[in-house]
């Protein structure tokens, strides 16, 4: 095949989605943000949605989401985002409204923001980065660090005496009326990046469709707070992270 | 009716787009009163209890984020809570009201009126260089009044107003003259005059981003810069004062909100028994009237500031002053207040035998 041949549109079998722009990402080599953020802005374009978008970042490694994905966005204070997008969503109807955060924003200092949000059953979608770690920060304790798990501020591993328990609010959050779909995805194989992007265009519709608050949890990986390999990290997820958090649908009305 | 009832009675009439609130003594009305006149069946206007201060203050952000008219109101102890929240909108310099009808603290403190939060609405409050434009109403009316002008000056400047009241003004029956209904601004209108505002991003703009955040220093110093600019500009065009009896005043009183509603009658006092007192009412106390009462420095012998708190507006008298007349202090604290005859022994003992 020619070059001519395979720049020619007719021949085209992917391209770039126009909702993501070219900003090189800050993320590390092997995050799984960057895959979310691609499905994301797929969604989004695939949806003509848009002019109709307007998302919220947190405080986080995600704080510059902003950059990469053409749509409207407000940055929250840190846990705050449930909130933010609680007012837009109520003086903005028509609009789809989401939240992207991480572990220890929506599980930790944001906890108060999230459960209440979810459960007067705003009309938003929350993306769920869990890789149970503080990233920007370097690497600290989060609140879904697992038992045992070493971070810098639980150096001998995580232990119930010290630390308390992982919380899975992924769980709490089904038990509320105000959710209408709550789910837990990953994006480290093909067919894992299929059925998550699958979630989150529910999430979105159902966000549409005036059904309550919907959760993507996305189980991912941290390889640099975690100090393993990309590859070493997505084995790591599937043989301690996925018996704590277990993927699939924990409620889908 | 009370202040804080003119407050949401104005509210809606100035054609406000959210108010975001959590309940707390002595302004719970504000809210209660909303919920009471269901403004979205009229206007439109989103009226959403909060799970907290922190999570109001934050709906507030995401509103005017969006360029929506949008507002809070609190007490002291719940005013603290929001001030995360009042650093990044000052920051992101978004347009919005958050009313404090003040309580007598520290801490929980008690739920009678006090004058104490002047520091934390005038100073900042929160982490960073930032000023809240600060009103002082004195009465039901200017509650109601206040409420419009801060909307107007938030659009302005972009940037939030606080209406700085206490548990009396809100608590208070008086007569008021309601302001005419104004429509909500439409999305176009807010296209026009909000050309930040987050709306969903059409394909002949770029993306809008409501943020506060900038890792490179220069570019964090150029927006420090600007609000500073920005804070300028408001002290040259938007103080407000109101002067009682100053004209031939040998001695002046300075007093905000309710305390200068009871300095004044302290004047009439004085006067009757031939002390030559006036009175100047800072209604915006930040911008602070600092011109005039420089000038008035120039003129009297000596000057009394009267507070509800341990003496905090006093240091901005001092600066204004600069030592150039003796400025003394009277204030009662944790939920009392002074009386007028109090204020005048004041007066005698500590300004005019001097």
């Amino acid at each position: 095949m020619t070059t001519n041949e395979i720049i020619n549109p007719n021949n085209l079998v992917y391209t770039k989605t126009k909702v993501m722009n070219d900003t090189p990402m800050h993320y590390c080599p092997g995050c799984s943000h960057g895959v979310v953020h691609k499905l994301i802005a797929e969604i989004i374009e695939e949806m003509d949605f848009q002019d109709k978008t307007i998302a919220i970042a947190p405080v986080g490694c995600a704080v510059f989401a902003y950059k990469y994905l053409d749509i409207d966005w407000q940055q929250a204070a840190h846990g705050r985002a449930p909130a933010v997008a609680t007012a837009i969503k109520r003086l903005l109807p028509d609009r789809l409204v989401f939240t992207y955060q991480g572990d220890g924003d929506l599980a930790a200092i944001g906890t108060a923001e999230t459960i209440h949000a979810a459960n007067r059953g705003e009309n938003i979608a929350i993306i769920f980065i869990n890789n149970g770690i503080y990233g920007m920060t370097g690497g600290q304790m989060a609140p879904t660090t697992l038992l045992g798990m070493k971070s810098s501020t639980s150096p001998g591993g995580r232990t119930v005496e010290l630390n308390g328990n992982p919380l899975d609010i992924t769980k709490l959050m089904a038990q509320l009326d105000g959710t209408c779909y709550v789910t837990r995805q990953s994006v480290h194989t093909v067919g894992s990046v299929r059925k998550t992007k699958k979630a989150i265009r529910q999430a979105f519709e159902n966000s549409m469709a005036g059904k309550g608050t919907s959760v993507v949890e996305v189980v991912s990986t941290c390889n640099s707070g975690w100090k393993l390999s990309p590859a070493a990290s997505n084995d790591w997820m599937v043989e301690n992270m996925f018996p704590a958090y277990p993927l699939g649908d924990l409620k889908n009305l | 009716m009370k202040g804080n009832e003119a407050i949401a009675h104005a509210a809606i009439r100035c054609g406000c787009d959210g108010y975001f609130g959590y309940p707390i003594t002595p302004q719970s009305e504000i809210m209660e009163t909303l919920m009471e006149l269901e403004p979205w069946n009229t206007t439109g206007m989103v009226v959403l209890q909060a799970e907290s201060e922190t999570a109001s203050i934050n709906m507030v952000y995401g509103g005017a984020g969006c360029g929506k008219k949008t507002m809070t109101s609190s007490s002291s102890p719940g005013v603290s809570l929001m001030q995360e929240g009042l650093s990044y909108i000052a920051c992101a310099e978004l347009p919005c009201v958050i009313v404090n009808v003040m309580r007598g603290g520290p801490g929980l403190g008690t739920i009678q009126p006090s004058q104490a939060d002047y520091y934390q609405s005038v100073k900042g409050g929160g982490h960073g260089d930032y000023k809240l434009i600060t009103l002082a109403p004195a009465s039901v009316q200017e509650m109601a009044d206040h409420t419009v002008m801060a909307f107007d000056l938030a659009f302005k400047y972009l940037n939030p107003v606080l209406i700085l009241a206490d548990g009396i003004i809100g608590q208070m029956m008086e007569k008021v003259v309601l302001p005419p209904f104004q429509p909500r601004m439409t999305e176009a209108e807010i296209s026009e005059k909000c050309p930040w505002a987050t709306l969903g991003k059409p394909a002949n703009r770029k993306p809008n981003v409501i943020t506060s955040l900038a890792l490179q220093a220069e570019e964090m110093e150029t927006i420090n810069l600007r609000l500073q600019s920005k804070y300028r500009k408001v002290e040259e065009n938007e103080i407000l004062y109101e002067e009682f009896s100053c004209e031939d005043a040998d001695y002046l009183i300075i007093a905000f909100g309710i305390t200068a509603r009871i300095c004044q009658k302290t004047v009439e006092m004085a006067r009757n028994e031939g002390i030559k007192v006036g009175l100047l009412r800072p209604i915006t106390l930040f911008p602070f009237p600092t011109p005039a009462i420089s000038n008035y420095a120039d003129k009297v012998k000596g000057m009394l500031t009267v507070e509800m708190s341990a003496g905090q507006m006093v240091d901005d008298v001092r600066l204004a002053v600069n030592g150039r007349v003796p400025v003394e202090f009277y204030g009662r604290m944790g939920g009392i207040v002074p009386a007028p005859d109090e204020v005048l022994a004041a007066l005698k003992n500590k300004v005019v035998i001097k």
